[in-house]
């Protein structure tokens, strides 16, 4: 693939740059540290704050969700790869309006140790910090094993209810039940059918094969469950539906928020494709769609492919998800 | 002529190890050849993080342990081991991922075993070894066999404690050390990972030598290196 591209070692410095440039109504850089993003409305005395962060290569994830009602400041790691303990530390410290601070991640090893490490260095200070982690993605463990599972896009789902919990003047013991309600009640799934390429590495660092797709891959290219040969989107809609509602196990008459996001170099209008079979699929099961997304909303790099996140969604959840907000991506 | 006319002075220009006493500078020195050594492997590092992981591994220890000789060459800090700790924060500060954690662990574990004396001694420097495995040990989650840095570490300091037992001076201790690395880094190879970035791939990942064991070994190196030129000794049949 064709790249735009300086010198891959600038690569994360330069998109943040342009980033806080384009978005300089919302969001801003840390004075203190180049990989924090902060929302212009961020820190807000007396309210809890929000943070997250992740590797870059997801965009508009992590940073995209910075901005008023959402997340207050972003962590910004290498691509893939977790930022530093400092930069979350940094990031805690910059969403700090005195009532605590909500650390709203996903499952991975890297980011579970910097986040513990960061709020070590913030207690120092202070600042008290509640974790919640994401852990949607239902094919990288059993349910059983639930704290095992990766989190992937229902983390926005858990933002955005963190988020709306904290700017309704929200406890940090309430935010992060909410937050943890609301990943709870998300389960996603992704499917490849093409592989990304790290830009300093330049080749992918694994294969799908022409003609056959990945079901269950993870976010940075993790192994699915299973490699079979692609099918019709309608058929890959059921799948991926089959997977993700098999696990939920919701009754009939539940209402549930619908996220389809693009893995960075699928076209949008193949999601709109797969969400149509989607939402036929969850009205046949008795279930009513509060709201959908649909688009790129957290990808990796150049992957062809797709993930489904479905909320199951109770009235206090919905009323949050409805909250209004403004950030680059939501 | 420098490297054979040092040895040709004889046994009498090397300093015995029961009165080698180390400061707050040697250690800085210490770091000084981590850096070194990993800026050397940045590139070689890198290729084998290309093959199973996002190929920053050089970029991240060679950068990491720069930004510790940074630190602790500014830091007004005469002690050894609170130096140390000074350089467990600047790692920390400088790189992500698991690595800056664990490797942050690691030399606040060796901070605690330099202790609050003015001086350390070179059964301290292999000693090192140990701590830095339990420190690596106590914050990550990897097992033996689940191709990470710890494939290294744990035989490592195993083959440090077993010489240490059997009497060996800590110069020794370090080339046992030095030796098991080496195991361990290419046992890495016939590892399906486990755990960290690699585990994505799987079986996939066969074949490739673990970056994080790689960068560990030549920390272990680079620990035997360094107590070699302070204390002599060189093997009989050795040069350089």
């Amino acid at each position: 693939m064709q790249r735009f591209l300086n010198n891959p070692d600038d690569l994360v410095d330069e998109t943040v740059a342009g980033f806080v440039k384009a978005h300089r109504d919302l969001v801003h850089l840390s004075p203190e540290n180049p990989r924090v993003v902060v929302s212009n409305a961020a820190p807000k005395a007396g309210r809890v704050g929000i943070v997250t962060g992740g590797g870059s290569g997801h965009e508009p994830a992590f940073i995209g969700y910075t901005g008023r009602n959402l997340v207050d400041a972003v962590a910004v790691g290498e691509i893939f790869s977790s930022p530093t303990a400092k930069s979350f530390a940094d990031a805690i410290k910059a969403a700090n309006g005195g009532a605590g601070v909500a650390v709203l991640y996903g499952n991975y090893a890297g980011d579970n140790m910097n986040v513990k490490m960061a709020a070590r260095m913030v207690a120092k200070e202070g600042i008290e910090v509640a974790t919640v982690v994401a852990n949607d993605d239902v094919c990288s463990a059993p349910l059983a094993e639930r704290e095992k599972r990766r989190g992937v896009a229902g983390e926005i789902f858990m933002w955005k209810i963190g988020g709306a919990k904290a700017a309704a003047g929200g406890t940090l013991a309430e935010v992060q039940a909410a937050a943890q309600k609301a990943i709870d009640a998300c389960r996603s799934v992704g499917v490849g059918l093409g592989p990304c390429t790290l830009p300093a590495v330049g080749h992918p660092n694994f294969q799908i094969a022409p003609g056959m797709m990945e079901v269950g891959i993870g976010h940075h290219g993790e192994p699915g469950a299973r490699v079979e040969p692609l099918r019709t989107a309608n058929e890959v809609a059921d799948d991926m539906l089959k997977i993700v509602m098999d696990d939920h196990a919701l009754p009939a008459g539940s209402e549930v928020a619908v996220l389809v996001s693009g893995l960075g170099a699928t076209p949008v209008n193949e999601l709109y494709v797969l969400y149509d079979r989607i939402e036929s699929g969850l009205v046949g099961m008795g279930m009513k769609v509060h709201r959908a997304f649909v688009g790129n909303y957290f990808t990796s790099l150049e992957m062809v492919g797709a993930t489904l996140t479905v909320m199951a969604l109770d009235s206090e959840l919905k009323a949050l998800l409805d909250v209004d907000c403004a950030s680059p991506a939501l | 002529m420098g490297a054979l006319g040092h040895l040709a002075s004889g046994p009498g220009f090397w300093p015995t190890a029961s009165m080698t006493e180390f400061s707050a500078h040697h250690l800085v020195d210490l770091f000084r050849l981590f850096a070194l050594r990993l800026a050397e492997a940045r590139i070689d590092l890198g290729a084998l993080d290309g093959a199973i992981g996002d190929a920053d591994h050089g970029n991240s220890m060679a950068e990491g342990f720069a930004a510790v000789v940074r630190a602790t060459l500014a830091a007004p800090q005469d002690l050894p081991g609170p130096l140390m700790a000074v350089a467990a924060r600047s790692f920390l500060s400088a790189v992500g991922a698991t690595t800056g954690p664990l490797y942050a662990s690691a030399l606040q574990a060796g901070s605690r075993r330099l202790g609050e004396r003015a001086s350390f001694g070179p059964e301290d420097v292999a000693a090192l070894v140990g701590a830095f495995a339990d420190g690596i040990a106590h914050r990550g989650n990897a097992r033996p066999g689940d191709k990470t840095m710890m494939d290294v570490w744990f035989p490592a300091a195993r083959a440090v404690a077993e010489a240490a037992r059997s009497g060996a001076s800590p110069l020794e201790q370090l080339r046992q050390a030095e030796r098991a690395a080496a195991e361990g880094r290419e046992a890495t190879r016939a590892m399906i990972a486990a755990v960290g970035r690699a585990a994505r791939l799987g079986p996939r990942s066969l074949g490739h030598v673990d970056p994080g064991a790689a960068s560990a070994a030549i920390l272990i190196s680079a620990l035997r290196e360094w107590l070699e030129a302070q204390v002599g000794d060189p093997p009989m049949g050795r040069i350089g």
